[in-house]
């Protein structure tokens, strides 16, 4: 009913505003317009109200920023962006912005202020004006100028934050897949196991390799652990679709690729418990999105990152189990053949003909994988 | 639609006639044509033009009200509208969109926009109905092609339009199409056979765009009048040939990426599949890379803006000219920042990729490029804005329209050189900095081209007036809305609000900008609904709308405004004038305006910009006057 009473109203309105809009058409021809021309006056109006949205558009455009300026990721006077690379990143973004802010006030004045002080008018004559070389070369040096400024500051930042990762930077792995997150740490070793994307399974979700040691010690934590002001290297793969790690809150964002490894380090600045103090909200969180549009629940991928003091982060990781731990009795029967069942289906699907789908020699057919897959073993 | 011609009127046209050019003028009404030669199946660049247009209008009222539909889903996440289930059944059971569907209106508005919209509808309209019009053709170069590019456009809406009702509904891994999501069916269920009905609706559209602009560069190379040298071309038709260039040599790659994307999905290769464990199924696909895609993608994709914008930007050029009652300023800079852009446009996809993966020094390459760009995008709108200054300015709607066009292509212009670098792309994005940077730059300001393209030659198009009144309401609504839309997205995109979220509730985060959201809303629901006005003016208008009665109500030197008041087929009775001097003779030698088949009074020199800086020191065209 009120859908009906609503579209009723929408109709009656466009009704009245035609109406208005002819009987004003039809008062303009009888007062003589000339077809083709704009009256004086209507000019006048149209002038002013175009200075009008001008001035009001600059000021909504400040204005708005300034109440929103709580929940920026720049110049926010609670909040700074949790990384080394987000200060370097909001640096270039204060430089871009003085710039191309000047030129935004400045062309939109005199866009507005020509349109509102040249309409025509009686007695007003255009003047031709068809070039000026020396005006023109004047605005493309100058842009590219300041182009060049901006593309040499942004990019030795850049080359800053893709260099390689710093010596002794911890290493996170993490897997993304619909609609969720696998995290792996490499343990005390600091070397993550094997990888083989054959060996993936419903029991194996990453297709790791337990005959290769380096996995023994492996961590799957079920949020990812920071330790403040160390570099942490992550190591990014997916293994469905695209999907892209972004930790907005530390300005980082990579996108995970199927196939292809894809890594990105950054360093942490400030714990969580210090932020939660800073924006006084004991709720606080660092959370980790999909920024890469993956299916159905693309928007639902929600993961806890928590940055804290070494001394908690140790505490932390001494906590955990290795995962092997968790599932070396899974693997038991079958101890040297590492999860025999679960690896066949697959076997089956690549249409290997070289190794036969059971239990024959798994080491080799491990070891001829690994070489075709190279590319997917993080 | 258009009348028959009113020979009453059309008499008056011929006072250039100079004794040339006698091809073809009376080979075109031997046989009368019935209504469906005439108006359906026509030949006539001018109906075929108002075809696109009407097309792509009624495509822009479904592609508009798929964004409402999905607006109300991100203003209010927990309300039910039973007017959603109304329209979409069972994708919105309960009147609450599914993600699924949420996805797949998302995917269809970019794609519809993009592609039937703003390329069919605004390159298709203007370059059809123009580009004969304005260099002294009767027709296209080949006028059956051009009939075939319409249908084909037809053919490829009609698949597209399908693959709105069939069960698993239509395409929703983005308008974008990124494999692996859109080759696996089991990843999304869009993913099935509505994404097979969009990659088949895609390629005809492509063929659509091939005939068209095949059709637009061999016209405008071959068919121009006598005296039309290239430099007399008004910006107009230089911007049309170079949009069709640029998709003449861009669009095929999207083919040749859809027909490989077609075989992963159908024949098991593997070009951009590799390595994929989906559904707890481990699939065969072995050595595809995703990224190649979007390399072939974006080799389309990036020019494609360009596609988009530069025929708004030739139109808004010309109505500017036109109605300040001065010349262009820069008429030669504008054209080699045009061919700049051209250049360009080929050089900077990979800015779409900075966060796939890529090669940072590969990056840095493309973060060079792309703000290279910013340096012609810069030089037009400086001569833009000194084309105003000192002007006489009629400030009717289709002159609002171009000046609403460069406020928004400055305003999106600047967010580009954030978006341009890479550091600040590590941010931005994938957030709702993106979808304000190229909803502004792009789609406003293309549409406001459109708009001001519209106004501006619907006289010619219907030999009627739209209504001033309604344009001007159409205007401020849509400026104000426009910018209350997209201008509180670019500080959703700095707080690191993603793009592509169905419900920002499950992180806290993002879920800050409630209030916002539904002030988006409500302003893109007004816009909607004045822009529905506007469609209804423009029908109305075609019918009944005030007469024109003089040939050139505008004063502009062109040579479409000598047409007949209804041009038949053939556009001019008689022989096709001559064209003696450039196309922006405003305001000189005490005269308003000189048209351009005007012969040079004994003594003047043509006023190219050639030379320094004052006006008419160039050289004559050697010989001009001897034949004038």
């Amino acid at each position: 009913m009120n859908t009906l009473i609503g579209i009723l109203a929408i109709v009656l309105i466009f009704v009245i505003v035609f109406q208005v809009a002819k009987a004003s058409e039809l008062m303009g021809m009888l007062k003589g317009d000339k077809e083709g021309e704009t009256s004086e006056s209507t000019n006048n109006a149209h002038g002013f109200l175009l200075m009008l949205m001008m001035i009001t558009g600059i000021i909504a455009v400040f204005v708005g920023w300034w109440l929103v300026e709580d929940k920026l990721l720049q110049g926010n006077r609670n909040f700074a962006p949790a990384s080394q690379h987000g200060d370097s990143i909001n640096s270039m973004f204060w430089i871009t912005s003085i710039i191309c802010g000047i030129a935004f006030v400045i062309t939109q004045f005199l866009l507005f202020w020509f349109s509102y002080k040249y309409r025509a008018r009686k007695g007003h004559k255009a003047q031709h004006f068809s070039h000026d070389n020396k005006l023109e070369v004047v605005w493309t040096v100058i842009p590219a100028i300041v182009l060049t400024i901006l593309v040499a500051r942004g990019i030795e930042t850049w080359y800053e934050i893709t260099a390689e990762a710093p010596e002794g930077s911890r290493v996170v792995e993490v897997t993304a897949q619909q609609f969720n997150w696998t995290v792996r740490y490499p343990g005390n070793d600091a070397v993550l196991g094997k990888r083989e994307f054959d060996l993936m399974s419903g029991e194996n979700s990453l297709g790791i390799n337990w005959t290769d040691e380096n996995s023994h010690d492996d961590l799957m934590p079920t949020e990812i652990v920071l330790e403040k002001g160390v570099p942490v290297l992550f190591k990014l793969g997916a293994k469905d679709v695209l999907h892209s790690f972004y930790l907005s809150q530390f300005m980082v964002k990579m996108d995970c690729v199927p196939g292809i490894p894809t890594q990105f380090w950054m360093t942490p600045t400030i714990t969580t418990d210090s932020m939660q103090l800073k924006l006084n909200n004991p709720e606080f969180q660092y959370e980790l999105a999909c920024a890469e549009l993956c299916g159905r629940a693309h928007w639902n991928m929600r993961f806890i990152v928590k940055v804290v003091e070494t001394e908690e982060y140790n505490a932390w990781l001494a906590e955990q189990q290795p995962f092997y731990e968790l599932v070396k009795a899974s693997l038991e029967p079958s101890n040297k053949t590492e999860e025999p069942s679960s690896d066949n289906p697959t076997q089956i699907e690549q249409g290997d003909s070289t190794s036969a789908p059971t239990l024959d020699e798994p080491e080799v057919s491990g070891g001829k994988e690994s070489e075709t897959n190279v590319i997917s073993s993080l | 639609m258009a009348e028959l011609h009113n020979p009453a009127i059309e008499v008056g046209h011929d006072t250039h006639a100079h004794g040339h050019d006698h091809h073809g003028h009376d080979d075109h009404d031997h046989h009368e044509l019935n209504f469906i030669e005439k108006y359906i199946f026509s030949q006539d660049h001018k109906i075929i033009g108002k075809q696109f247009l009407i097309l792509g209008m009624l495509w822009a009222i479904v592609g508009g009200l798929f964004s409402i539909f999905f607006r109300l889903q991100l203003a209010w996440p927990d309300e039910s509208f039973p007017i959603l289930e109304w329209f979409l059944g069972s994708w919105a059971e309960g009147g609450k969109l599914s993600a699924e569907f949420y996805y797949a209106l998302v995917t269809m508005h970019g794609t519809i926009l993009v592609f039937f919209v703003l390329t069919a509808g605004l390159s298709g309209t203007f370059s059809n109905y123009l580009i004969p019009l304005q260099i002294g053709a009767r027709d296209m170069a080949s006028p059956f092609m051009n009939m075939l590019s319409f249908w084909m456009f037809v053919l490829s809406s009609f698949v597209m339009l399908v693959s709105l009702f069939i069960q698993t509904g239509p395409a929703s891994g983005g308008w974008t199409a990124y494999p692996p999501l859109s080759a696996l069916p089991q990843a999304t269920p869009g993913s099935g056979l509505g994404m097979d009905l969009w990659l088949i609706s895609i390629a005809f559209f492509i063929v659509s765009v091939a005939l068209g602009g095949l059709n637009y560069v061999t016209t405008v190379i071959n068919m121009r009048t006598k005296g039309m040298d290239f430099f007399r071309m008004p910006l107009t038709v230089w911007a049309f040939m170079f949009t069709a260039i640029i998709g003449l040599l861009s669009f095929p790659v999207l083919f040749g990426a859809a027909v490989l994307l077609e075989f992963d999905r159908l024949l098991g290769t593997s070009f951009f599949l590799s390595d994929i464990y989906v559904a707890g199924e481990a699939l065969h696909h072995s050595g595809g890379s995703p990224i190649l895609f979007q390399h072939l993608f974006w080799f389309l994709g990036h020019p494609e803006v360009y596609i988009i914008i530069l025929p708004a930007m030739g139109i808004v050029s010309e109505v500017m000219s036109v109605h300040s009652r001065k010349p262009i300023f820069g008429y030669k800079a504008m054209i080699f920042s045009i061919l700049g852009i051209t250049i360009l446009s080929f050089i900077v996809w990979a800015h779409h990729m900075f966060m796939s993966g890529l090669n940072p020094f590969v990056a840095s390459i493309f973060v060079l490029f792309t703000l290279l760009i910013a340096v012609p995008s810069a030089i037009k709108v400086f001569n833009w804005i000194t084309t105003l200054w000192r002007g006489s300015i009629r400030l009717n709607p289709a002159m609002l329209f171009a000046i609403g066009f460069v406020s928004l292509f400055i305003s999106g212009g600047l967010t580009g050189i954030y978006l341009g670098n890479s550091t600040l792309d590590i941010q931005l994005h994938d957030t709702y900095y993106v979808v304000a940077h190229f909803h502004i730059v792009m789609g406003l300001a293309a549409f406001y081209g459109m708009f001001a393209g519209i106004y501006h030659w619907f006289p010619k198009m219907f030999g009627r007036y739209m209504n001033t009144t309604l344009g001007y309401i159409h205007f401020y609504v849509t400026l104000v809305g426009s910018y209350a839309i997209f201008w509180p997205m670019h500080y959703l995109g700095m707080s690191g609000v993603p793009r592509r979220y169905y419900d920002f509730t499950v992180f806290d985060q993002f879920n800050q900008y409630a209030d916002l959201n539904k002030f988006i809303t409500v302003a893109a629901i007004i816009v909607f609904a004045v822009n529905i006005l506007f469609v209804l003016n423009f029908f109305y208008s075609a019918v009944k709308g005030r007469k024109v009665t003089v040939l050139n109500p505008y004063g502009a030197t062109t040579l479409e405004w000598t047409t007949p008041i209804h041009p038949g087929h053939g556009n001019w009775v008689g022989e096709i004038p001559a064209v003696h001097r450039w196309p922006y003779d405003y305001s000189i030698n005490g005269r308003d305006f000189i048209p351009q088949t005007e012969p040079l009074s004994a003594g003047e020199v043509e006023d190219h910009d050639i030379g320094s800086d004052t006006p008419n020191i160039t050289d004559p065209i050697p010989g001009e006057e001897g034949k004038a």
